[in-house]
């Protein structure tokens, strides 16, 4: 593996499937009693969030601690420049704490790339999400959860080859479908787009993926549908005419997963629109795996940070 | 010593001679010309070449001087081979009445390494909703006929209708920001495959397109000159050409950076190349140079735009816009235009000094041809020259360029203004004043 995480174009096919092979390992130590494995004591793991994002700050916060990594969390809200340190400086600090690896989330795409490659810190630098870039972890964490439903005897050792995923939404400001779209085709699924024109980005033809105007076209042959959280703002934005032709036209209801073979799963990465992206009955319904996804987070996370941190980064020869 | 005698030049790159200084002008040319007590400048193989005339240019002052002054500024236009620049009106306070654009007039003369000629804001603040007082501009010791708001486009129609229409009674010319700003909310970079994957909001070529065929139309609707600043697209350059075919008053300039530069560069999220308009694509690239090689493109303007190191050593949208680019304009020009045999040294000065200078009517002998009785302005450039760049050999305040670590052919050996050298062998001339 790289030294950094900080695209889901970074991980091969061999890196992603050991990432999950890992992560299927430690998934185990969450239903111990003991929780807690020593792999990574005396090693500082810094969360450094320039956005707030609980759900993932925890996930990562759990992730280390149960590797008993000493956790630094720094919340640095709002733009670096408008007031307070800068990005630079803010690494050089952590960089003076000896942090041996940053998880960082930021606002402003490419932030995670200035902190690995400006030389401003040596540690391991893990995207935790940036700006409408990408969020990797979160990729591999639905991987992780489509592999566990969708391959044989639970996936280890496995890809996602010939598994047809179909995802929905704001794709042109959404850094779950950009990973998603470079991970999945790492590990062999045919993933299709589904978004209103508005909001595919310019230039989607040429990323390895199907695109498509219409979900019902592709819901037959879904093997996993992810719908995609619209932020509010959007809305107000004219990317289409309301929130309610939204969610006729590219919404998630009971009728269209009927229409969903018999062993499809449903999945978003969360925190959903209920009614919006995706109804109610859906989200709640058996086919459902979204609270399944951020108990798989947690795993995906702990072995990101093993395979960066923990000294196996070398070992190529291993997968 | 105000005498000076250059040996062996390659004037405008062809025949050998030498050229006699004296006061400020230029006395004689021929071969092997007296020496009489003159200062002899040896120049076996270097070309010469009209002082050059920047059109587009960020001095900085007043405002951020922490960025660049008129006195670093001028400085490193000497080193670049400029003998005049024009100071664009983005200043703080804005150079949107006549008496900044004097403040800037006269520091530039204090300043001596080149000329500065002002720009005036189209629009007050560079609001662009009320007109500014061009006529005291134009009426001032600054003597304005470039008016632009560069930086910002001049976006209202109605607006922009009046401004061509009112520098008419002074023959000024709107020198345009072409970017319809509702297209451009946010943007980064160039929209394309590559902002789609880095997840950076685009900045689409039709965004400035749509703005250059609306001034055409425009200035041929009310007979005025316009001029484009900074065009990056090929739609830009066919726009323009139909609008020259049409006969209509209409010039317009690249950058050396969109001459060479590609929006690949973005891919390392390097603020460095953080540029309005965006670096493009390849196809933008071959489609500029084309058209700076067959005269739709009339000039090359630097749009030099320092920038202070922590507004560059940032995350990517946090970062400033712009780059450096007085001290290696003339480089790339010929890296992407001589090297490559779309111009000869004759059509770079041409595009460089002569059709800058008569596009904003500036004074002071710039843009006249090497010829006796002709004031002294030139430069000296070795085109046999190479060096890689580095952003710490600047007489610039600022660091902010995009070439670091690139080889490029040429090097400017000496700058003459009305005669006084500012540069030789390579170096300022400290004394200048």
């Amino acid at each position: 593996m790289k030294k950094h995480l900080l695209s889901a174009g970074d991980l091969t096919r061999d890196d992603a499937i050991r990432v999950l092979d890992t992560a299927q390992e430690l998934l185990g130590v969450a239903q111990r009693p003991i929780k807690k494995l020593p792999t990574l004591r005396g090693r500082t793991v810094v969360n450094l969030f320039f956005e707030d994002s609980t759900r993932t700050r925890i996930s990562f916060e759990a992730a280390a601690k149960r590797l008993s990594a000493d956790v630094i969390n720094f919340s640095a809200k709002g733009s670096s420049v408008s007031k307070g340190e800068s990005l630079k400086d803010t690494a050089m600090t952590l960089q003076a704490m000896g942090a041996d690896a940053v998880v960082i989330r930021h606002h402003a795409s490419g932030a995670p790339h200035r902190l690995a490659t400006a030389g401003w810190t040596n540690g391991a630098v893990v995207n935790a999400g940036d700006g409408t870039h990408e969020h990797p972890t979160q990729a591999l964490l639905d991987a992780f959860t489509m592999r566990s439903h969708l391959g044989t005897d639970g996936g280890v050792g496995q890809d996602l080859a010939g598994k047809n995923v179909t995802i929905v939404g704001d794709v042109l400001h959404s850094r779950v479908a950009r990973s998603n779209a470079l991970l999945l085709h790492t590990l062999g699924a045919n993933v299709t787009l589904v978004a209103p024109p508005t909001l595919l980005p310019v230039g989607v033809d040429a990323w390895p993926v199907e695109t498509s105007y219409n979900l019902d076209d592709s819901l037959e042959k879904a093997d996993a549908v992810m719908m995609l959280r619209v932020q509010r703002e959007r809305m107000n934005a004219s990317y289409f005419p309301s929130a309610r032709e939204y969610s006729r036209r590219y919404g998630l209801d009971t009728a269209r997963m009927n229409r969903l073979p018999e062993h499809a799963i449903v999945m978003h990465p969360g925190p959903m629109n209920r009614g919006m992206e995706i109804g109610a009955d859906v989200a709640d319904s058996g086919r459902s795996v979204i609270v399944e996804q951020v108990t798989n987070g947690v795993a995906v996370r702990m072995a990101v940070l093993y395979l960066l941190v923990g000294g196996a980064t070398n070992d190529e020869g291993e997968a | 010593m105000t005498k000076y005698v250059i040996r062996r030049a390659r004037l405008l790159g062809e025949d050998v001679v030498d050229i006699a200084i004296a006061d400020g002008v230029i006395t004689a040319i021929g071969t092997d010309l007296p020496a009489d007590e003159a200062t002899e400048v040896d120049a076996t193989g270097l070309v010469a070449l009209p002082g050059l005339v920047d059109l587009h240019t960020h001095l900085r002052e007043p405002g951020r001087e922490d960025a660049e002054t008129v006195f670093t500024g001028t400085r490193a236009a000497a080193r670049g081979g400029f003998t005049c620049v024009h100071a664009m009106a983005n200043t703080d306070p804005v150079a949107d009445t006549a008496g900044v654009v004097e403040q800037v007039w006269r520091l530039g003369r204090e300043a001596g390494y080149c000329d500065v000629q002002p720009v005036g804001a189209v629009t007050v603040g560079l609001g662009g909703t009320q007109l500014a007082e061009l006529g005291a501009m134009a009426e001032s010791a600054a003597n304005v006929r470039v008016f632009s708001d560069d930086g910002k486009c001049v976006s209202d129609a109605v607006l922009m209708r009046r401004a061509l229409e009112y520098v008419k009674a002074f023959d000024g010319v709107v020198a345009q920001h072409a970017q319809e700003p509702r297209l451009t909310e946010g943007a980064q970079m160039n929209e394309g495959l590559l902002s789609g994957e880095l997840g950076l909001t685009g900045w689409p070529a039709a965004a400035e397109e749509a703005i250059v065929a609306r001034d055409c139309v425009l200035a041929a609707h009310v007979g005025s000159r316009l001029h484009v600043c900074h065009l990056s697209t090929r739609g830009s350059v066919e726009i323009v050409r139909w609008a020259k075919s049409k006969g209509w008053d209409v010039t317009a300039e690249v950058t050396p950076h969109h001459l060479l530069l590609t929006d690949d560069l973005v891919r390392g999220y390097d603020p460095i190349y953080k540029v309005n308009p965006p670096l493009r694509t390849a196809d933008d690239v071959a489609a500029v140079r084309e058209g700076l090689a067959d005269g739709t493109i009339d000039i090359v303007a630097t749009d030099h735009a320092p920038h202070p190191m922590e507004d560059k050593e940032c995350e990517w949208s946090a970062a400033a816009f712009g780059m450096q680019g007085l001290e290696t304009a003339l480089s790339v020009v010929q890296h992407a235009m001589v090297d490559t045999g779309l111009l000869t040294w004759a059509q770079v000065a041409e595009r460089m000094s002569a059709t800058p200078a008569r596009i904003s009517r500036v004074g002071g002998g710039h843009g006249r041809p090497l010829e006796v009785g002709e004031p002294a302005n030139l430069v000296l450039h070795d085109p046999a020259a190479t060096r890689t760049v580095e952003s710490t050999d600047t007489a610039s305040l600022s660091r902010n360029n995009p070439y670091t670590g690139l080889e490029l052919p040429g090097r400017v050996v000496a700058t003459f203004l009305r005669g006084t050298p500012t540069v030789l062998d390579g170096h300022l001339q400290e004394a200048v004043r």
